[in-house]
């Protein structure tokens, strides 16, 4: 051993506990100030957990691009489904009359809404692309109410940290940070390009969330939850997704 | 020294990210350009190869396995090891002036003279000399600064540009691009060239004594036992 092996060694090792406190205090600051993803354990924790954290310090209220109405796709993507289930064939047959939106948790009002009933409110509209994980684009102009609209209607509470939202076929469900809950273009859509939300994009109710890919817009939504608690979901990992080896965060 | 660790760094992140998005690509092998494209739209060409998805026609008969999954976790994770080796090589190499004395040629490096002489000896198919073995000549010393400062660079911003939440913040990355089905394409003709990178460089390595050379690129000792970085 030569003298500046051992002060290599030395260094290294000043560098390596240097390394890991610091590491140590970032888990703890990210945790603190909602930078940790549901999905942070496993192989691809710490992938996952430095997207979302460098994701919600650069885009906590940047907007998702619009685009003008020249732009918008002359024919949107009816992506497929899996078949429909009994209990949706039913509503579709009675044309949505009686489709409700239930909204409970950590909610002072927990309220129940009919499509109507979310038409009645200032409806809103946004120019937007759907970006599919597996690589295609089309533009669509979205109409419908901001989520945040809803949340304020029902009084989520303020230490609410995310809203789990729930598709009538079974097991498609996610959810998302309050950040993005509260965000302007994050809507419960029911029209697309000035009529009806067709049941192929998601009709009678679906959410767009524009500044995620395409899976975390997810169709038929007939439920919100607002919670503080991802464990007490499916496996804890805050989406359907993560249990099938997606992201749970779908920014990228 | 860094130079070795963060080269074979790279390298791994490299096939990690090729395996990956190559298994990206299978789930819509269709290429657009501008900033919309979808199996509704006329692609700008399409890879003759079986889909793993349903959605996309591709006239074979049947649907690959779906893969997406812990591919994109992988191509992401890798991602973000891939731009910090490469942060942490830029300022090293900045530091201990690796730039301004191994790639930067110089302005003898640059006369016409010394740059014919090079190509000659390349189109010869000459053996490298012993000098080759400690110092890079001009024509390595451009092509990578091409790869680490254009092609590397290049293949993370069309990267970002797939990202709808860093396009939100900073739109330009892919406006720039002239949409995010061009900036797609471009991400994948980008990584084309960095495999023809890749497969000349390893030929090189080969043509040079492969084993020999990569032994030095791996332990930092040639076999005339100089240091080689």
């Amino acid at each position: 051993m030569t003298k500046l092996s051992r002060r290599k060694l030395i260094t290294t090792g000043l560098a390596a506990t240097a390394g890991i406190s610091g590491l140590g205090v970032a888990a703890h600051l990210a945790q603190k100030y909602g930078l940790v993803p549901p999905d942070h354990g496993g192989l691809y924790g710490p992938g996952e957990t430095l997207t979302y954290a460098s994701m919600r310090l650069l885009t906590k209220h940047s907007l998702a691009r619009e685009f003008s109405r020249s732009q918008i796709s002359k024919r949107p993507l009816e992506n497929e489904v899996a078949p429909f289930s009994e209990e949706f064939k039913r509503f579709q047959a009675a044309k949505f009359a009686d489709w409700r939106l239930t909204v409970d948790g950590m909610v002072a009002r927990p309220t129940s809404f009919s499509v109507d009933q979310l038409k009645s409110y200032p409806s809103q509209s946004q120019i937007t692309e759907v970006v599919c994980e597996e690589g295609w684009s089309y533009v669509a102009e979205w109409n419908g109410v901001p989520m945040s609209h809803i949340l304020d209607l029902v009084g989520a509470h303020p230490q609410a940290k995310y809203v789990f939202y729930f598709s009538i076929e079974p097991d498609w469900w996610e959810s998302m940070d309050m950040a993005d809950a509260l965000h302007p273009q994050t809507f419960l859509t029911y029209g697309m390009n000035g009529s009806e939300l067709p049941v192929g994009n998601g009709g009678p109710l679906r959410v767009r969330l524009p500044r995620q890919l395409g899976y975390k817009s997810v169709k038929f939504i007939n439920r919100l939850i607002v919670t503080d608690d991802v464990k007490k979901f499916g496996k804890g990992l805050g989406s359907v997704s993560p249990e099938g080896g997606y992201a749970w965060y779908a920014g990228i | 020294m860094f130079v070795r660790v963060t080269h074979w760094i790279t390298t791994l992140c490299f096939f990690a990210l090729l395996i990956s998005g190559a298994e990206i690509v299978v789930s819509h092998p269709r290429f657009y350009w501008g900033e919309t494209g979808n199996v509704l739209t006329e692609p700008l060409f399409k890879i003759p190869i079986p889909s793993s998805r349903n959605l996309v026609p591709t006239g074979y008969g049947y649907v690959m396995p779906d893969q997406n999954g812990w591919s994109r976790a992988l191509h992401f994770q890798t991602a973000w090891v891939l731009v910090l080796t490469g942060l942490l090589y830029v300022i090293v190499s900045l530091i201990t002036e690796h730039l301004r004395k191994n790639l930067l040629p110089s302005k003898a490096d640059l006369s016409w003279r010394n740059c014919v002489g090079v190509i000659a000896h390349h189109l010869r198919l000459e053996k490298p000399s012993e000098a080759d073995a400690s110092s890079y000549n001009v024509l390595q010393r451009i092509t990578y600064l091409l790869v680490i400062f254009i092609l590397f660079p290049s293949v993370i911003w069309t990267g970002l540009a797939l990202s709808p939440a860093f396009d939100s913040a900073f739109p330009a990355t892919v406006n720039l691009l002239g949409g995010r089905q061009s900036a797609r394409t471009l991400h994948f003709f980008i990584t084309l060239a960095l495999v023809l990178f890749l497969l000349v460089h390893v030929v090189l390595v080969w043509r040079a004594g492969f084993i020999n050379r990569t032994r030095a690129m791996i332990t930092g000792q040639s076999s005339n036992r100089e240091e080689v970085q």
